[in-house]
């Protein structure tokens, strides 16, 4: 639920994009999703996805903000997050 | 002699090219590339690179043909099943271009190999197929300092940079964790096309080096996937710390490990030789599914045994061999493989 201030409601709208065994995990390639925080960061968004998902191995996903990995690990509305496994086949 | 007249100008459509021209014909023909892994990644990129002149080409595999490569590995014909991949591979390249020196190397890369066998080259292609060789390659690489070309693939899905270029980022630097997750194609599929695209592109960034021209994708992940072609690139930061760590402990071997934890049960993993993670328990029985024919009779007929694969699938295909040919009636399959078997230890850990 939005968290309802007195001018103004704090709603955070992200694309979330799955790839791999993630995207089979998920059951999709890309989300939206709504949070009622201005203030998520992206280490709790991994572990809310790998909870929700039952994500396996957790610790190899390394995750992308607008497409880069230098980030401060903070997120913004209207982020693209990237949720990215390392693939092994050749 | 006539041939050779007549092939005289055969690099003129790349040479044409003022990025190319004449001396960076002359600099691929002085350039050394190493590929590692024959397969589906490694075979379009040698193809590229021997017909674009590259001066030395390294090959080294150790395995063998089989009929379920030809789909995508299309250097190797149908009369080359059986036949090692390097030897095979070689003489196809040499028809294509005699001016190419190939050194077919029959082995696998290891921690013992891989510093000699990447000092006599200036850069690496990584056609390997699980990541205990792309984490040696990228250490060795490291240790040599060599750039490599990295390329992976997952069912219509392939990952694709330039490690260890030019102060850039390594591939621990993006995935310092390494995983159990070690999935291949034999596994769960791949369409063909897939890595033909992605060794198609890793000769390209090494002719792009060779020549030190045009953007070289270091400091960058692409990701191509032909299904629904939502590509990224993706911007890399560059980890000291990781790079450092190689520095102070050399080579390395990951090796992953998975226990069964069912000591009383006889298990016959039928994958290859160093797929991992590994088991090496007492009651695993190895064989190979391509080496059942010529073995099947090391597998006992008055026990249960459990035949386990990646992800279950190929040890159904096994099953169902053993049965239909040698009258095998006492094997059970693993359902859903290691995979399943450690996805349920990390539930339960």
């Amino acid at each position: 639920m939005p968290r309802k201030c007195n001018l103004l409601q704090i709603i955070m709208t992200l694309t979330i994009k799955y790839f791999g065994v993630i995207a089979e995990e998920t059951g999709t390639h890309q989300e939206i999703v709504t949070l009622d925080s201005a203030d998520l960061s992206v280490d709790s968004l991994k572990e809310y996805c790998v909870s929700k998902y039952s994500l396996s191995d957790p610790e190899s996903i390394q995750v992308a903000v607008n497409q880069n990995m230098d980030h401060a690990g903070g997120l913004d509305n209207g982020d693209e997050v990237a949720f990215l496994p390392p693939f092994s086949g050749g | 002699m006539i041939q050779n007249k007549s092939l005289a100008d055969r690099y003129s459509r790349q040479t044409t090219l003022p990025e190319i021209g004449a001396s960076g014909q002359q600099k691929l023909k002085r350039a050394k590339v190493l590929i590692v892994g024959m397969g589906g990644l490694g075979c379009p990129a040698a193809q590229y690179l021997t017909a674009a002149g590259v001066g030395t080409l390294g090959l080294m595999d150790h395995d063998l043909i089989q009929a379920t490569n030809l789909h995508r590995q299309i250097l190797y014909k149908e009369s080359d099943v059986g036949q090692p991949k390097v030897t095979t591979a070689k003489t196809a390249l040499q028809n294509l271009n005699s001016d190419v020196n190939i050194n077919a190397i029959n082995d696998w890369l290891t921690a013992e190999n891989a510093l000699s066998q990447f000092e006599e080259y200036d850069l690496i292609i990584d056609g390997s197929d699980n990541f205990q060789t792309k984490y040696l390659i990228n250490d060795a690489a490291v240790l040599t300092g060599k750039p490599w070309v990295y390329g992976s693939i997952y069912k219509f899905q392939g990952q694709l940079s330039v490690f260890n270029y030019s102060n850039g980022p390594t591939y621990r630097c993006l995935f310092p964790t390494t995983t159990n997750r070690n999935v291949s194609c034999d596994e769960v599929g791949v369409i063909g096309a897939l890595p033909g695209v992605l060794g198609i592109l890793q000769a390209s960034e090494a002719i792009k080096i060779i020549l030190d021209t045009g953007n070289i994708l270091s400091g960058k992940l692409k990701i191509i996937d032909l299904m629904t072609h939502q590509d990224q690139l993706i911007q890399l930061r560059r980890d000291d710390s990781k790079i450092e760590e190689i520095k102070n402990r050399g080579l390395k071997p990951e090796i992953f490990r998975c226990t069964l934890e069912s000591g009383d049960k006889l298990y016959l993993d039928v994958r290859d030789k160093f797929e991992e993670p590994l088991l090496d328990e007492s009651n695993v029985l190895k064989i190979p599914i391509n080496r059942l024919e010529d073995h099947h009779s090391d597998i006992p007929t008055d026990r249960h045994v459990h035949v386990i694969c990646q992800t279950g699938n190929r040890s159904k295909q096994a099953i169902k061999y053993l049965h239909s040919h040698h009258g095998f009636t006492n094997l059970v399959n693993v359902d859903g493989g290691i995979q399943a078997i450690m996805k349920q230890q990390e539930t339960h850990a």
